[in-house]
Formats: structure tokens, C-alpha cells, sequence
């Protein structure tokens, strides 16, 4: 560590104003902040500087992805063997599924932070931790199979288009990880959807479809037990699977105090109100799917912890949350049912909410100010 | 009556020259002014339709602002509006006609909107803006200006939309097999509208790098 230090120390007058790499400051400083923390002191006032800043809360919320990122490795070998006829040891499934999400790892961090500091540099800030866990999210949301350049665009698009058009970093509207999924399913729908994309390199005989596919086309006898769903040993986008492994990174995220448990809570709690609402409509098939299996299949789980709790693009006050969350849910589970062209609602309904957040926000403020002015009114008139 | 003698004004005076210039650039219809954006991401998947309509309106607003110019002293302003509706929409019919007749194929594409420039925000805010106060020459100019603003933006749109979404180029394909064949496809979104808005907000992105005066002072 000391010796790390002093390299780093070595090197900064390099880049500080006037050195040599002046233009490659940001870099640096981004480098240097993550792996020590940063010695600024405030010089006027009082402050309490807290050691939890952005890159900290940002570590934590990559630190709870990475049980259903590796669950998700050895979910793309398993179903990639199993599709071959062949039930693989542990590590070769891992291995196989490691050699595949590489790569897509690589290519989002490599796009996503080349474009974040580029404009860094041309705005005179520094690189934000923002896409330290975009950067992941994003291969953990598309399909394995998904091609490179695909990724690099989509990734491309969502962090100028997405994010730093509206001036980087915690001012983005849309959340950039969901933007560039969005991306990816409008643009290449082949590479996006139906029963061929979600196992790498299967047998053309062997069904490869999600259970949400498979509920869209009506095979409800084909949908995997619960179990299986819930553990994650089904099809699906990269780390999206195991319900079971999202519950561990909530877990981390709601112990750190991180992740915020009112739009989990209220993110299940719509999809569930939805789920039992068309249980009891009952009108076709699909609406008679038990409402606990919506919420575990498809991208339900990943959605209602990582995506929907951004603190950035979620609502900011508390009953907002409350209402944000349970309309995700709900509109979630509607899309599913409802739209017989995309298999799975909960990207567009969380982009949905994304966009009406400080809307609701609004009006929770303005709610709350008629009821203060109303108090004041019955205390002064007395 | 004002009988006084006035110098002619040249016909390409550099005031004049400014009414066609202006709209290309500084006081755009769509980058600038924000309007007529519907039919911009209507028309513009492929670049053929962006063309015929970015003839259509340039040669409607053109003749409109004209014939709008010659009656302006004669309209009673209570009832300006629908004067001014019953020339433009006497000009599309013909447009569409013309259309009709001698490209069917791009005015089967081009559909209701050609009918829909009637209600097109450019030429009614150039007819009320500027027609109603000024000759007929400026008039005159002022309407291509602003068609051919309207017609650029469209037709730069259009470009990279068919290039990127559909791989080709006014119909020719462009992007050669062989990178097909290597794994590239199109990009469905493209021929999406909201795309073309993203496509016109890039448009007016970089149009404001290049001329700061654009820019809104907060």
C-alpha cells in the first residue's frame, strides 16, 4: 500500500496544473480517489466530512452485485452444457460462462469510461463514479450471445445520450444501464428476444427459451418449476436469473443502508397487488399464472433492487417512494400480461417511472404544503 | 396615399440576400425555432420521402407567403387566419395532386402528411410573421429560405437515418454484404421515430457548439 502510495504521489505533479499531463488530470484523480480516500479538508465553516462518498456507496452497490454476477457465470456454462446433453462439473461451467461475460465486462467499462472521460475532460471536472456500476450492470442485463459491438454502442449511446447530455453524473433523468438495454431491444431485436439468444452457443433442437417467453406464447406446461426459478437455473439475460443471489446483494445494499427498502418493498408489493388482481380476473391463461411466479421471473427481482432503487433517477421523498415503487410493479406485470410484443415489462415500466419521478415528487411536495398551510390556517384562525 | 419616390431596392440586396440565408442556419425552422418537428420525424426513415417533402413545403411556403404577401392589405385581420388556411390548403391540394399523379409510390409513403401541411406551424408562422408586413419579393424569399431550412434539417436527418437504419443511401444499398456477413446489422431503432428526434437534438447539439450565440443565457 505505502509503496502504491508513493507512486502515486511520485506521478501527481505530472498531472496536476502545468505538468506534463495536465490534459490526462482527470484520469488520474479518478484512479487515485478509488483506491485511497481523498485528503481534501474544507477550509471555511464547519463541516462533517463523511468517508461515505459516491465512490464508497458506489463500491458497496458493485460489491452486491457480484453473488449474482457470479451466479450468472456459471448459469451461462450450466445452461450452455445442459443444452448439449451434458451436466458440467461446477468450475467448467464457471469457467465457460467467465470466458463469455468477460469479454462483455471489458468492452462496457472500456466504452463507458473512455466516453465519461472524455467529456470530463472537455467539461474541466472530474470523472464521476457513476458508470463504475452502470459499467456492470449493463453486461448483467443484456443476453450472453449479445455481440460485442452491439454492447459498445448501446453503451455508447446511453452514457452521452442517457447521462452526460443532461450533465453527467447524478443529474441523468433515465436510468444510463437501462437505457442502453433499451437500446440493444429496439435497435437488434434478434440479438434481443425470443428462444434463441439466452444460451451461448446451444443446440438448435434444444428449447431455448425464458420462462416469460415462454408464458408470452402460451407453453405454460414448459415453465420450470418454482424452485428452479427462484434459484436461477433457467435461461435468461447474464445475472438477471437467481432470484435467490439478488436477495443477498439487497441484503448488502439494505444493511449498508444503501439501498433504500421502500421501493423494494413497494416494487413487489405492486407487482404482487397486479399479480393477485389478474389471478382473480382470470381471463386467459397468463392471468391465471400464480401472482408469486411473476415475481420471480425474468428481470422482476434485478429490476426492483438495482434498478428502481437508483437513488439518482428514483423519486426523492419518502411517500413518492411508496407510490414510484408500486407503480413500477404494477406496470411491470400489465406489460407482461397485457403486451403481446414485449415478452418482459419491467425495463420499460421502470424507464417509465424513471421519467414521471419528479413529477411525483411534485406533487407529494405540493400536497404537503397545502396540508402545513391548512394546519396554519386552523391555529391562526384560533 | 404615399406617392413618394422610393429607390428600388436590388433584387438580391444583401437585406434580401439575408431572408434566404438566415433560415439555413441562425433562425432554422426546426433546430432554432422548434417547429414543424412532427412531419420532420415523420417523413424522414428514408430519404426519398424527406426530399419530395422537403420540396413540397419549400415550394408551399414559397407561394403561399406570395399570394398571402399580394392580398395582406386586403384581409380584414379578424378573419386573417382563415384566409390565410384557405391558400395554404388550396396549395397542398394541388401539391398532393401533383404527387399523386407523377411519383404515386413516394405519395403513398408520404400519406397524410402531405395533407398534414396545412396545419405545418412553418408556414402559418411565416404567413402571420412575416407575409402579412412585407412585399411580395421578400415575401418570396423568406418562404424558400425557410423551406429549404426546413428541407436541410430533414434531409440531413433522413440521410443518417436510412444509412444507419436500413443500410442504404436514397434507395442504394450501401453498406457492402460482406459486413453483413461479418455480424452487422441494422439499427431498428433508426427507423423508429423517437430516434429521429434524438438525431435532431444532435443536430441542434452541434449546430450550437459551432454558433454560441444560440445559446440561452441562464
Amino acid at each position: 500500500m505505502k509503496a502504491l502510495r508513493k507512486l502515486l504521489d511520485k506521478q501527481k505533479p505530472h498531472f496536476e496544473k502545468g505538468g506534463r499531463f495536465e490534459k490526462f488530470h482527470s484520469a488520474f484523480d479518478s484512479v487515485e480517489t478509488l483506491l485511497f480516500v481523498p485528503d481534501k479538508v474544507t477550509f471555511s465553516g464547519s463541516h462533517i466530512r463523511d468517508s461515505i462518498d459516491m465512490k464508497r456507496t458506489m463500491i458497496v452497490v458493485f460489491i452486491s452485485l457480484i453473488p449474482a454476477l457470479l451466479f450468472g457465470m456459471w448459469n451461462i456454462g450450466n445452461q450452455h452444457f445442459l443444452s448439449l446433453g451434458q451436466v458440467p462439473e461446477l468450475w467448467t461451467a464457471f469457467f465457460y460462462g467467465f470466458l463469455k461475460m468477460l469479454p462483455i465486462i471489458i468492452v462496457s467499462y472500456v466504452v463507458g469510461l473512455g466516453i465519461e472521460i472524455i467529456f470530463a475532460q472537455i467539461k474541466g471536472h472530474e470523472v464521476n463514479e457513476g458508470f463504475f456500476v452502470s459499467g456492470l450492470l449493463i453486461p448483467m442485463i443484456v443476453p450472453p450471445e449479445t455481440p460485442l459491438w452491439q454492447v459498445a454502442i448501446a453503451v455508447a449511446f446511453a452514457v452521452v445520450f442517457a447521462k452526460e447530455v443532461f450533465g453527467g453524473t447524478g443529474m441523468n433523468i433515465v436510468n444510463p444501464a437501462l437505457t442502453a438495454r433499451a437500446f440493444l431491444f429496439f435497435a437488434y431485436p434478434a440479438d434481443m428476444s425470443g428462444d434463441k439468444v439466452w444460451i451461448a452457443d446451444k443446440l438448435d433442437a434444444y428449447s431455448g427459451a425464458t420462462p416469460l417467453g415462454n408464458a408470452l406464447v402460451g407453453n405454460f406446461d414448459q415453465i420450470p418449476s418454482t424452485y428452479d426459478m427462484f434459484m436461477g437455473f433457467i435461461p435468461g439475460s447474464n445475472g438477471e436469473t437467481s432470484v435467490l443471489m439478488i436477495l443477498i446483494g439487497a441484503a448488502i445494499l439494505l444493511a449498508t443502508g444503501i439501498g433504500n427498502w421502500r421501493i423494494m418493498l413497494s416494487v413487489v408489493v405492486g407487482g404482487i397487488v397486479m399479480g393477485l388482481l389478474f389471478n382473480w380476473w382470470g381471463a386467459n391463461e397468463y392471468m391465471e399464472l400464480p401472482f408469486y411466479n411473476h415475481l420471480i421471473m425474468g428481470g422482476f427481482a434485478f429490476g426492483a433492487v438495482f434498478m428502481a432503487t437508483d437513488p439518482v433517477t428514483a423519486t426523492q421523498t419518502k411517500n413518492g417512494m411508496y407510490i414510484y415503487g408500486f407503480l413500477i410493479g404494477a406496470i411491470a406485470i400489465l406489460i407482461r400480461v397485457f403486451n403481446p410484443a414485449y415478452p418482459e415489462g419491467v425495463m420499460l415500466s421502470i424507464l417509465l417511472m424513471n421519467v414521471f419521478a419528479p413529477l411525483i415528487d411534485h406533487y407529494v411536495i405540493e400536497s404537503n404544503i397545502k396540508k402545513r398551510l391548512k394546519r396554519i390556517k386552523v391555529l391562526v384562525s384560533n | 396615399m404615399s406617392t413618394e419616390i422610393r429607390e428600388r431596392e436590388a433584387l438580391f440586396s444583401s437585406k434580401n440576400i439575408k431572408l434566404l440565408k438566415n433560415p439555413l442556419s441562425l433562425s432554422n425552422p426546426i433546430t432554432v425555432q422548434v417547429l414543424g418537428i412532427c412531419s420532420a420525424l415523420a417523413v424522414t426513415a428514408k430519404l426519398e420521402p424527406a426530399i419530395v417533402m422537403a420540396i413540397s413545403v419549400t415550394l408551399v411556403t414559397a407561394v403561399s407567403n406570395v399570394v398571402i404577401s399580394f392580398l395582406r392589405n386586403g384581409i380584414p385581420p379578424r378573419i386573417r387566419i382563415i384566409v390565410q388556411l384557405v391558400v395554404v390548403a388550396t396549395l397542398v391540394i394541388v401539391v398532393d395532386q401533383i404527387l399523386k399523379a407523377f411519383v404515386y409510390d413516394v405519395s403513398k409513403q408520404l400519406s397524410v402528411f402531405v395533407g398534414l401541411i396545412i396545419t405545418n406551424c412553418i408556414i402559418m408562422g411565416r404567413l402571420e410573421a412575416f407575409a402579412m408586413a412585407n412585399k411580395p419579393w421578400p415575401s418570396f424569399l423568406d418562404g424558400i429560405g425557410n423551406g429549404l431550412g426546413y428541407g436541410l434539417i430533414l434531409i440531413i436527418i433522413a440521410f443518417f437515418r436510412e444509412l444507419l437504419g436500413s443500410g442504404s443511401i436514397y434507395g442504394f444499398h450501401l453498406i457492402p454484404e460482406s459486413f453483413y456477413e461479418l455480424g452487422y446489422k441494422n439499427n431498428g431503432l433508426m427507423i423508429l421515430p423517437p430516434m429521429a428526434l434524438i438525431v435532431v437534438g444532435v443536430i441542434i447539439w452541434v449546430q450550437r457548439y459551432y454558433t454560441r450565440d444560440l445559446i440561452e443565457k441562464n
